[in-house]
């Protein structure tokens, strides 16, 4: 890792960093990115585990989708992110797709950054000066973008506990199956308290604000998805659906926290 | 350049490689062109190999990443000149039409049937949706996939209870 660290110092805006490959290697066949050097950090397997400290997940940016999909850890304390990494591309990108990689490409229309931005993780970033964590909304600057500094290299993802009687869904639409959804919610609902974030709606995983204080003031779950639509600026297909996830997924994660 | 050696099919492959070539290239310069490219960008399937056992986009790796891991192609597959029950299976189902497809279907499957020898349709059909086929359509390879399960399982004899 320090060799990671050193070389992004080094390089800067020249070098890019290529985790799993599954976006910025296709960016790269198709020269739409023509980075002038990559630092490959697959070999660095210190930045590879799952594991739970004090209540909190850590994941190290390494951790491949696969490996996120199939932790008894995961699925056991926090099974939206299992439910969201099933939801990624087919088993043969998950089986090299990185949790990092995913957050850091910061596709708005990505699974796992919305279902992290819902349970309010923590990024964590290090470079040879400094480490610093960065919470959701200052992380995702804008499509493809981050507040990652071409120093910085992206180490961790750590996620709260979630407190009794809490519930999560994630409900995603694509037109094929494994392509990017063309619309979706993750939702987290527990004792007064409400995360709705919609995927595929706006330039960064978006957090439903307004919906998630209706929800908790007791609106009923219709009128919380139309305000969340509503939020997003989408219009017409793209709105009713998001309106129509947004119930889908408001609704399991209630079930869910009752069960 | 850098050298690297990659274990193919159990044999190390060693070569001078360009930083920037893709493991389905490096591949297929060592004379192994049972691994086919399409797409190029992760979307077919047909470049899929199976790195450490698990299935990969060969075009989504570089080769110098490979380097000292162990890959298997769809040359490896039949054992000699006996076909492996999925090949068994396409070929009987007629799942395959021009076969461009098939190398990636198979390495895809295989891994599929060691995780869940015994799937249902709803299984077979999203583990063929990482892969794609332009020429016959799924149904066949449905069928195939579900024969050669029962096939893999005949010859493994019963589950240990």
């Amino acid at each position: 890792m320090e060799e990671a660290v050193s070389l992004l110092a080094r390089y800067g805006d020249e070098a890019k960093v290529l985790a799993g490959g599954q976006s910025l290697i296709p960016l790269l066949n198709f020269r739409l990115a023509r980075p002038e050097r990559l630092v490959d950090v697959n070999r660095i397997d210190e930045l590879a585990y799952i594991r739970r400290r004090d209540g909190v997940l850590h994941i190290g940016a390494l951790t491949r989708m696969a490996s996120l999909e199939r932790s008894p850890l995961v699925a056991g304390r926090w099974p939206l992110l299992a439910e969201a990494a099933r939801l990624v591309g087919h088993p043969q990108i998950r089986s090299r797709g990185t949790v990092g990689g995913s957050v850091a490409h910061a596709d708005p229309a990505a699974e796992l950054p919305a279902a992290l931005a819902a349970l309010g993780a923590g990024f964590h970033a290090a470079s040879q000066r400094k480490s610093r964590v960065l919470a959701v909304e200052e992380f995702f600057i804008t499509h493809l973008t981050t507040a990652l500094e071409p120093e910085e290299l992206l180490v961790e993802i750590t996620v709260p506990p979630l407190p009794p009687r809490t519930g999560a869904a994630i409900v995603e639409h694509a037109r094929v199956h494994g392509d990017f959804a063309l619309g979706g919610c993750a939702v987290v609902v527990g004792p007064r308290k409400a995360s709705i974030v919609l995927l595929a709606a706006g330039p960064t995983p978006l957090r439903a604000g307004a919906a998630e204080e209706a929800f908790v003031n007791g609106a009923d779950v219709d009128e919380v998805a139309e305000l969340a639509a509503s939020e997003s600026g989408l219009s017409g297909y793209r709105r009713a659906l998001a309106a129509e996830l947004t119930r889908r997924a408001l609704t399991m994660a209630t079930e869910r926290a009752s069960a | 350049m850098r050298s690297i050696a990659v274990t193919i099919n159990g044999r190390v492959h060693r070569g001078e490689v360009d930083p920037r070539m893709l493991l389905s290239d490096f591949i297929r310069s060592e004379g192994l062109t049972g691994t086919n490219v399409g797409c190029e960008h992760g979307v077919c399937g047909a470049c899929t190999v199976q790195l450490d056992e698990e299935p990969v986009r060969s075009c989504l790796m570089l080769a110098v990443q490979a380097r000292g891991r162990r890959i298997r192609t769809i040359d490896a597959l039949a054992l000699g000149d006996e076909l492996h029950p999925l090949q068994l299976a396409f070929q009987e189902a007629h799942a395959l039409q021009c076969g461009f497809c098939t190398p990636g279907f198979l390495m895809s499957l295989d891994v599929f049937l060691r995780t869940r020898p015994d799937p249902n349709e709803d299984e077979i059909r999203e583990a063929l949706a990482g892969n794609l086929c332009r020429c016959t359509g799924y149904v066949a390879m449905i069928e195939a996939v579900a024969s050669a399960a029962e096939r893999l399982r005949a010859s493994h004899g019963p589950e240990p209870v």
